[in-house]
This record gives C-alpha cells, sequence and structure tokens, in this order.
C-alpha cells in the first residue's frame, strides 16, 4: 500500500503490451496535428451524418415508393377489433407477463448495449489525446463485458418477437402492414450493428497505433452511429403504439413511413432513452468494477478496479443529471398530445409510483454521493473537507425522508382514530409540494458538495485570491440553501397556491446558480493547483457497495417509469385506434407491477452475474498438466 | 475524470476470508430489490379496469335513472373527472350550478357557438370543445384541451352522452330538458351504466348518518368535536361554501380543526343526497348573505 508510484509505469495487460502503448500514442500526437485532428473529426462527423442521412432518405424514399403501390390495397385496411380469437396463452401463463419479462430484459440488455460503445468510443478518444494507456485499456475492457451481453440482447429480442407473433397475431399483423418494409430496414441495420461490432472489437489491438487508430475511433463513431439509429427504429414502434400518427382515427394508413415514424413523442423518448441508456450502461459496468474490485487478488489488480469504477461512476452520475429535463420534455409532449394521458400518467392511478420513484432516486443519490465520500479516503488532502460529511449525511437522509413522506397515510381505521386522522399533526405538512421541494432542491445542492470536494481533495490551490474565492463559494451556498428553504415554507405554507409553483422554479434557479458557479469558481482555482497524490484501491469495501447499488436502483427505476409509460395507454394497444380487448386489458396495481420488475431485474441480474463470469473466463488459462 | 492520479503498484496478494463475494454481492443486490418491492407493496393497490360494455334496458330506463347513468359515466368511463375537479385544471363541474354556468357562457360577447340552451351548450362542449373554451382554461390561440368525447379514447355514445347532459342539468334541482332515447340506432345499444339506479336516501338525517358525519361533527344526536359543529354552520358558511366543503373539504380548513375529512364524499354521495344535506344543514341557523363566485365560471 505504501508504494506509489507514476501512471505511466503501469501496465494491467498480462501480455505487457501497454508499456509501448503510451509511446505509441505519443507518436499519434506527435505526426498528426491538432488541426489535422480538428478536420479529421469534423469531416469524419460530418461523413457519418451524411451517411445516416442518406441511407434514411433512401430507405425512406423506397419504403414510401412501395407504401404508394400498396396503399391503394392497405389504406381501406382499418384497424381490426379484436375479439377472442385473436390472443393465444402459453398454457395458463398471462400472455401479458410472459411478454412483460421477455420484453423488459431484452431492453435491460440493449440499453447496455447500446449505450457502453457511446462511452467506451469518447473514452478510447480520450486515451489518445492523453497519450494515458489505461484509458485504451480500460476501453477495451468495457467492450468485452458488452460483447456477451450482445448475443444474449438479440436471442431475447429474437424470444420477444416469436412470442409476439404467437401470442398477439393479429396485433403484430397490423404493425406490419403499418410499417410494413420499415421493420426491414430495422434488420438490415441489425447486420450492420453486428458486423461494425464485431470489426471494432477484435480490431482493438490490430489497430491500435498511428494513424490506424484513428481508423479504429472512425469505427466505433460507426458503431454508434448504427446503434443509435437502430435504437430510433424500435423507439418508433413504442412511440407509436402510444401516439399514432400517419393513420386516420380508424387506424388505415394515411402518410407515409416517416408521418408514422415522426410522432409527437418520437423524439422526446429519442433522447430520453438515449441519455437514460448512458447512465444504466454506466451504472452496470460500475457493479463489473466493483465486483472485480472486491475479487481482486493483488493490490495492482485492486487498483486498476478501483479507477474504472470511479469512471464508471462518474459516467452513470453525468448521464443521470440531464435526465429530469429529458424526462420533463417527454412529459410536457405527452400532456399535449393528451392532456387525458398525461393526467393518467401524474394524477391518476399511477400517482402513488412516484413515491416509488422517490425512493429510487433517493437511492441513487445517496449511494453516490456515499461513493464520493468512501472516495475521498483515496487522498490524503480530502482530511480538510471530511468533518463537512456528517452534516451533508444528515441534510440527505433528512432531506429523502421528506420526500418519500406521502401526502395521505396508508392506515386501519384504529389507527386513523388513534392519529386523529389520515395526516398525521407533525409530518402532515412534510407530504406536500413544497416540502417535496425544499427537499430535493437541498439534496441536489448537498450532492454537488460532495462532488466539489471531491475534486478539492486531490489539489492544493495555490492562486492568491484563494480565499476570497472560498468565502465566495461558502456564500454561494449559504444564500442558496437559505433561500430554497424560505421560498418552499412561506410561498407553500402562508400564501395562496398560485405562488407556489412559481416558487419552485425559483428554487431550481437557486440550485443551478450553486451549480454553475461551483464549476466555475473551481475551474479558475485550480489554474496552477498542485496535484496531490491519490492512491487508487484504497477505498474501503463498504464504499464500493454503492457501485451495486447504482445499477440496481436504475434497473428498477427503468422498468419502473416503462410500466408508467405502458401503462397510459390504458386499454388500448394503439391508442384511440385499436382496443385491447384481451384478460389483460387493464392497469395491474403497482403492487403486481412491482412483483414483476422484480423478476424481470433479479433475472438481469443473474443474467448480468453470467456476463462478468464469461467475461472473467476469458483471462483463465489452465496449467499444463505436468505428466 | 481525473488522470492527474498515481495507481497503487503494490503486488501483494489479498487474503479473501468469509463468505464469496459473489455470494455477498448477490445477496446485497438482492435484499435492496426486495425493499424496493416491500414498499410498492405497502401503497394502496388499485387496479385501471378497462370500462365495461353493459347493455341498457331502454323499457325500463326513467329520467332518475337516466341521470344516475349520466353521474356513473361522468366519473367513469366518460373520465370527466381527471380534469373537471378542484385542481383547477379545468371548470370544477361538480361544484358548479351548470345549468346556471351554461346560461352565463351562452349569454357572453366572447361565445362564438351554436348552442341556443343548456342542453345544446354542454353537447357542443362534448362534441365541439373546442367552438368556446372557457375564459382562464387552455392555452390562447390553440385547441380546447377537452377530448371530443364521441371519438376514441372515450368514445361515448349518445346515449351516453344524453345521459351526462341529463346529469348536468339535474344535478343542481334543475329539470332535464334532454329526452329519454327510445329508437336506438344499431350502434348505441350498449351503455356502460348500469339500468338500476343506486337506491337514494330518504332525507337529509339518513344521508348524514350513512356517510358517518356525526363521528366526527356536532349533528344530529352528536356532540362530537373532531370537526367543526354542524348546527351552527349556516351561521358561519353560506350554501354555496357548505356545498363546496362536502365536495373538497381541502379547499378551506376551518380554523383549530385538523384536515382530515374525506375527499370522496362527492363520489359517494348522489347529487340529491348532496342537495338534501345542503338545505339542511343551511336551514339549521341564519343564512349569511354573501354569493361568492365560482373560479371559472
Amino acid at each position: 500500500m505504501s508504494l506509489v508510484i507514476n501512471k505511466a509505469e503501469v501496465s494491467h495487460r498480462p501480455d505487457s503490451i501497454t508499456p509501448d502503448s503510451k509511446k505509441g500514442n505519443q507518436s499519434v500526437q506527435s505526426r498528426s496535428g491538432r488541426s489535422f485532428n480538428w478536420l479529421y473529426w469534423i469531416l469524419l462527423s460530418g461523413l457519418v451524418v451524411l451517411f445516416f442521412s442518406g441511407t434514411l432518405t433512401w430507405a425512406a424514399d423506397a419504403i414510401s415508393d412501395t407504401t404508394d403501390v400498396v396503399n391503394q390495397t392497405i389504406t381501406a385496411k382499418l384497424a381490426p377489433i379484436l375479439g377472442p380469437s385473436d390472443y393465444r396463452q402459453i398454457g395458463s401463463m398471462s400472455s401479458r407477463s410472459f411478454v412483460w419479462i421477455i420484453a423488459q430484459l431484452h431492453l435491460f440488455l440493449a440499453a447496455f448495449v447500446l449505450a457502453v460503445p457511446l462511452f467506451v468510443t469518447v473514452i478510447e478518444w480520450i486515451g489518445v489525446k492523453t497519450g494515458d494507456p489505461r484509458y485504451d485499456d480500460m476501453a477495451h475492457e468495457f467492450m468485452k463485458v458488452s460483447m456477451t451481453a450482445y448475443s444474449l440482447t438479440a436471442l431475447f429480442g429474437g424470444t420477444l418477437a416469436l412470442a409476439l407473433f404467437l401470442l398477439y397475431p393479429t396485433f403484430m399483423a397490423y404493425m406490419m402492414e403499418v410499417f410494413g418494409n420499415q421493420v426491414m430496414v430495422y434488420a438490415l441495420l441489425f447486420f450492420l450493428e453486428s458486423g461494425v461490432l464485431y470489426i471494432y472489437y477484435y480490431s482493438w489491438y490490430a489497430l491500435r497505433y498511428g494513424n490506424k487508430k484513428y481508423l479504429h475511433l472512425s469505427l466505433g463513431v460507426l458503431l454508434n452511429g448504427v446503434g443509435t439509429t437502430l435504437l430510433f427504429v424500435a423507439n418508433s414502434w413504442a412511440t407509436f403504439m402510444m401516439a399514432p400518427s400517419g393513420v386516420d382515427d380508424a387506424g388505415a394508413v394515411t402518410g407515409s413511413i416517416w408521418a408514422i415514424m415522426r410522432g409527437p413523442l418520437w423524439n422526446p423518448l429519442n433522447l430520453h432513452r438515449f441519455v437514460a441508456n448512458i447512465a444504466f450502461g454506466g451504472a452496470v459496468v460500475g457493479a463489473y468494477a466493483g465486483y472485480k474490485l472486491l475479487s481482486a487478488r493483488t493490490m495492482t489488480q485492486r487498483a486498476h478496479y478501483d479507477w474504472m469504477g470511479y469512471t464508471s461512476n462518474f459516467i452513470a452520475v453525468l448521464a443521470f443529471l440531464p435526465l429530469p429535463f429529458a424526462g420533463y420534455w417527454l412529459m410536457a409532449e405527452i400532456y399535449a398530445y393528451s392532456q387525458q394521458m398525461g393526467i393518467t400518467a401524474m394524477g391518476g392511478i399511477l400517482a402513488w409510483l412516484f413515491i416509488v420513484q422517490a425512493v429510487l432516486i433517493g437511492t441513487i443519490l445517496l449511494a453516490a454521493n456515499y461513493y464520493l465520500w468512501n472516495g475521498m479516503s483515496r487522498c490524503d488532502g480530502s482530511r480538510r473537507y471530511t468533518w463537512l460529511i456528517k452534516y451533508i449525511a444528515i441534510t440527505l437522509v433528512g432531506s429523502f425522508l421528506i420526500w418519500v413522506t406521502p401526502h395521505t397515510l396508508i392506515l386501519s381505521a384504529k389507527e386513523i382514530a388513534a392519529l386523529g386522522g389520515a395526516h398525521h399533526p407533525i409530518l402532515g405538512p412534510f407530504g406536500i409540494m413544497p416540502a417535496k421541494n425544499i427537499a430535493v432542491n437541498l439534496m441536489l445542492i448537498g450532492t454537488f458538495l460532495s462532488f466539489q470536494l471531491y475534486r478539492r481533495a486531490d489539489k492544493e490551490i495555490t492562486v492568491p485570491w484563494a480565499g476570497f474565492g472560498n468565502a465566495l463559494m461558502v456564500v454561494i451556498y449559504i444564500i442558496a440553501i437559505v433561500n430554497v428553504i424560505f421560498l418552499g415554507v412561506y410561498y407553500g405554507y402562508f400564501t395562496n397556491t398560485v405562488y407556489k409553483v412559481g416558487s419552485s422554479v425559483a428554487q431550481v434557479v437557486s440550485t443551478v446558480i450553486v451549480i454553475i458557479s461551483g464549476v466555475t469558481i473551481d475551474t479558475l482555482m485550480f489554474k496552477g493547483a498542485r496535484t496531490l497524490p491519490t492512491t487508487w484501491g484504497k477505498i474501503s469495501n463498504r464504499g464500493v457497495y454503492a457501485l451495486f447499488a447504482l445499477p440496481i436502483a436504475f434497473t428498477w427505476l427503468m422498468a419502473l417509469m416503462g410500466y408508467v409509460r405502458s401503462s397510459v395507454r390504458t386499454h388500448w394497444h394503439v391508442y384511440t385506434v385499436m382496443k385491447d380487448n384481451s384478460v389483460d386489458n387493464f392497469i395491474p396495481s403497482i403492487g403486481h407491477a412491482a412483483n414483476m420488475m422484480t423478476i424481470a431485474t433479479i433475472s438481469f441480474l443473474l443474467l448480468v452475474l453470467f456476463i462478468f463470469w464469461v467475461a472473467s473466463l476469458g483471462e483463465t488459462r489452465q496449467e499444463k498438466p505436468i505428466n | 475524470m481525473t488522470t492527474q492520479n498515481t495507481l497503487s503498484q503494490d503486488t501483494e496478494s489479498i487474503q479473501h476470508s468469509g463468505l464469496p463475494v459473489i455470494v455477498k454481492v448477490l445477496a446485497f443486490m438482492v435484499i435492496l430489490v426486495l425493499i424496493f418491492t416491500g414498499i410498492a407493496n405497502l401503497l394502496p393497490q388499485v387496479e385501471g379496469q378497462a370500462p365495461k360494455e353493459t347493455k341498457v334496458d331502454l323499457a325500463a330506463l326513467t329520467m332518475d335513472s337516466y341521470i344516475a347513468m349520466g353521474e356513473q359515466l361522468f366519473k367513469g368511463k366518460g373520465t370527466c373527472t381527471l380534469c373537471h375537479n378542484e385542481l383547477g385544471r379545468a371548470p370544477n363541474i361538480l361544484a358548479l350550478d351548470m345549468v346556471a354556468t351554461a346560461k352565463k357562457h351562452l349569454s357572453s360577447d366572447e361565445y362564438k357557438g351554436e348552442a341556443k340552451n343548456s342542453e345544446g351548450y354542454f353537447r357542443e362542449s362534448m362534441l365541439e370543445p373546442s367552438k368556446y373554451v372557457v375564459p382562464g382554461f387552455g392555452k390562447q390561440g390553440e385547441p380546447s384541451p377537452m377530448p371530443v368525447i364521441n371519438k376514441p379514447p372515450i368514445a361515448l355514445s349518445d346515449i351516453e352522452i344524453g345521459a351526462i347532459i341529463a346529469f348536468l342539468q339535474a344535478k343542481d334541482g334543475g329539470q332535464p330538458t334532454i329526452a329519454l332515447p327510445k329508437d336506438v340506432p344499431a350502434e348505441n345499444t350498449q351503455s356502460s351504466a348500469l339500468s338500476a339506479p343506486p337506491e337514494v336516501a330518504k332525507n337529509a338525517q339518513a344521508v348524514l348518518t350513512k356517510n358517518g358525519c356525526p363521528a366526527c361533527h356536532t349533528i344530529l344526536e352528536s356532540t362530537a368535536t373532531i370537526g367543526p359543529n354542524l348546527k351552527t354552520v349556516s351561521q358561519r358558511l353560506s350554501r354555496e361554501k357548505i356545498r363546496e366543503s362536502i365536495i373538497n373539504p381541502g379547499a378551506v380548513i376551518a380554523e383549530g380543526y385538523p384536515p382530515i375529512m374525506p375527499t370522496n364524499f362527492a363520489d359517494k354521495m348522489m347529487v340529491k343526497e348532496l342537495e338534501m344535506v345542503v338545505d339542511f344543514l343551511a336551514q339549521a341557523g341564519q343564512k349569511p348573505a354573501t354569493e361568492t363566485e365560482q373560479k371559472g365560471e
């Protein structure tokens, strides 16, 4: 533990490729100037965009041509009215439950395999830019985990398609009629994705140095272009079911495939899933790193996986932060499309789900903070700030408890009589929105403070105005916290209801000001700062468990929000166009849904452990028998 | 990502003791999942049922049962209460005298529709909601957020729309002008409502007893003080405020009393029952002169 050396001297690969890699990457830097890099990336990005625009436009034209021909026969075909004979079952198993689990597992795996190459390409690029071979090795290891998951994704995708055609044949026939040849474009993209993925992964060491590295990076960009297009195509099926477009009231096709795909919810869902997938993928590879860290046989391995876990957690939290804004856009578009649908999600029978959502997001924030606090032990410089952690912890836990306090307590008649009503005299005020707004904003401010302390832990600030900068930061924190509490209490409890909504905007602005000013002040203060030594691997085992809490909470949250998204269609397969007349055409209770989500999550967990095990198996070599 | 750091190079082997890592990690994750599941199972368990289609016996249909059918549709299949409630997203129809409200809007200069009376106004609001959007609701220059009620996803039949009109006309003591359906087009032979209306309590005392009001309030034989004294409520509140306090008890909480009154009386009471209780309470003492204008009228 006492030996601390420079990063460039460390190799993690058993075949000792990496000692030369830094040199190799440096030669990339020296041969290709900065201007070449920029020009290259601009040209490459342009080419990828042009390629996909061209391909999709060509595909759309081809499909439209076909549709025009086919329209002569299919425009008169209305969405069928389904009866009992249009639904099938496997034994006594509920078809919806079966499809639910398979679809959820497919979505978990697909989200993972589409997300990993996104940040892997970025990490690989950082490796080239910094010349640090650790990034390249880590990116390759992330891809190794994702490769096993890829085939499982395809297996579950195929099973899902077969299950849908078997159990919901008429519904699927209608969907095929609407989307027509587009599904074959999806299949084509899937072939392309597989091809590029295999070339990208298996050419990692063949295309590692010099200009070949740029070719490899280009493959990464291409892979992500195809993967993201696949995601968007599949999203169009889901959003068509929620908010159909390109069909008339009776479900007959009236528009081109673009009109069908470009429903009002398509782009909001595209953005939401794209960002959420990155957070989810980061969390899952974080769990991989955590597992490998706890199982490490040497301190070198432990150090490597500690750094990998930190990077994964960083990716997950960074992608998680803008997710509420993407979610807000999606919900706003849902309300704009159908107020009734929006209210069903937010204020109808699904409203109780948001208590569970609060528990899950609270878990994510608590786990992320706990990991940062434990991570501070890697650096002795963090001792300057550890006294603050207990106050942040108290704030987070207190705020979390307020956030999950329900408005109406669920009590027996005897308990109501003992309490004097359904609202507790002291805790009751915590059940309403103003209290929750205060709690959420304080949690976000607390999390940012943890992040800021973590970043400062390994730095010794040398700018002459350091004292002023620190004082300014403290003042900003105090003003923001006082403002958040005052606005919430005064406008939430002592004035007219109409001011509540307005005050919540001002609260969020206070939080955002803390984050922006914190990042700005730190960036200026870190100029010329001395870096204190950090010992990777020094994190406590307890702290590593936060890396397991994150993916579990993310996975369950993803299942929960998927249930909400799907349930807002109520008793419709395709909202307003095709009624669900199956025996399962009701919104299940939250308890039943939770049990289904748990089955899916635990199944996914077992699959992930299998993936981790398979990924590790490749490193295991049997010793040759002596005789 | 931090890049200016160093890695521990201590190559000494790490000894693991106790349970295998895989077991500990798996147990931790499963316990966490079960906690989430447990919390979700503790919450109220409600299923969102699809509307059930049941046949209406037109021969046995009376105006009372037609009104009751309208009330059920209003609160059920029609999903009207999703927006028309005390939260202010749309006019709070249950708290408004809708016949008077319709007259007010019909005489407004801003009204550009074609209806001539409350029946026409209600029908037009349901079938062509963008013809006239009540000031203060919806977004200016945009169509009404109200769905067209005879189109999916709600898709009420003509009979069902008529039942809602009857309910809206009768709920505040008015006389329905809409005729009972007789000859039914083939596509209108189904309705979600039951053919027999629920039984209406005989008098206000029966309504108060049925809904358990004496458990908390001083009323009838009760001297309970958990809620405000209802024997003297007319000295404090107008008829409208009494009605609002029953339908939406959270709107104004009497000083010194906890906000514990159930909020579902609007669903539990029939319109006639509500009016009987309001009359009973309003006549129990001297009535104040204040008449407040309802929001959104």
